[in-house]
């Protein structure tokens, strides 16, 4: 029988996933954009798995927060990406430097 | 033993397709890997019994944000091969990082087994009278109400600040000219003329 056990393994290799991307990908920013739309899917089958184990819509609830706010950061992320790319011709992290940061 | 055997292919295609979304070598691909790996976390998400979520990660994941993606790496021209020169030199501090995590992860995990949580006490999920939509609507417009307003906000920010982000002016484009249109009079537009019949008219 599948207990909350699996899922939160799932979970667990797909955040782990999620964070290897971010750290393997540090040049090509819409491949970190996608890490992190992994590491959301992550916590968002944590949540709904909490949430039908322990018989409590609230994960489920906070689940669709988290998948607002992911669609915004998406929206938001790609605008910023464009006019980046607008502006110096590439994606690249290193790119972004005018600010000197 | 369905939902066993489900259970399995879900979990082993959503790893598959994450681990080939971060190597895969064209960005095209990487999405469409992204959009595999989502469509079987939400077949994961229904096996839990959360119809609700699971159609919604369809919806607004592959239907939107994917989608999103798409038209961003094939709309700009870059040179994919050379953003991927740091891939071999971050690989050893990224596989590190991973590990440990993962090591933190399944240490807390352990540690949470072993201790009396509230979570191990509820080990049979309780029957379910109402729909899954049901319960969640109900929850959703009563006690989260506030917090739903807000999602609506925080939506409708991130739509105005994309289109003001992405939207430039061009030179060349006739867009309306309310002045000149609330300027117009009449009198400058039509004029009455009684010409003789046979003479033609200038114009």
């Amino acid at each position: 029988m599948i207990g909350l056990n699996h899922y939160l393994t799932v979970s667990a290799v797909l955040f782990v996933i999620g964070v290897l991307g971010i750290f393997l990908n540090r040049r090509n920013v819409i491949l970190m954009l996608m890490a992190i739309e992994l590491l959301l899917l992550a916590v968002n089958i944590n949540l709904v798995a909490f949430s039908a184990f322990l018989g409590d819509m609230k994960g489920q609830i906070f689940a669709m927060f988290v998948l607002t706010v992911a669609a915004a950061e998406a929206a938001i992320g790609l605008a910023i990406l464009v006019i980046f790319f607008r502006r110096r011709g590439t994606i690249a992290v290193d790119a972004a430097d005018r600010m000197r940061g | 033993m369905i939902a066993l055997l489900a259970f399995y292919l879900f979990a082993a295609v959503t790893i598959t397709s994450a681990v080939l979304v971060v190597f895969a070598r064209n960005p095209v691909h990487s999405v469409l890997w992204l959009i595999l790996a989502f469509f079987n976390a939400a077949g994961l998400m229904l096996l839990a019994g959360a119809e609700f979520i699971a159609m919604l990660l369809v919806i607004v994941y592959v239907g939107a944000v994917a989608v999103l993606f798409l038209f961003v790496v094939m709309m700009l021209d870059i040179d994919f091969s050379q953003l991927r020169s740091g891939l071999t030199r971050n690989l050893p501090f990224g596989l590190l990082i991973a590990l440990v995590l993962l090591a933190e992860i399944i240490i807390a995990s352990t540690a949470h087994r072993a201790g009396p949580v509230l979570a191990s006490a509820a080990s049979a999920p309780p029957v379910r009278t109402v729909p899954n939509i049901e319960a969640l609507g109900t929850e959703l417009y009563s006690r989260y109400l506030l917090p739903f307003e807000l999602a609506g906000l925080i939506l409708l920010v991130a739509m105005i600040g994309a289109i003001v982000l992405t939207h430039r002016s061009r030179g060349d484009s006739r867009g309306q000219n309310a002045n000149r249109q609330i300027g117009r009079r009449p009198e400058d537009a039509v004029k009455n003329l009684q010409p003789k019949v046979g003479e033609g008219m200038q114009l």
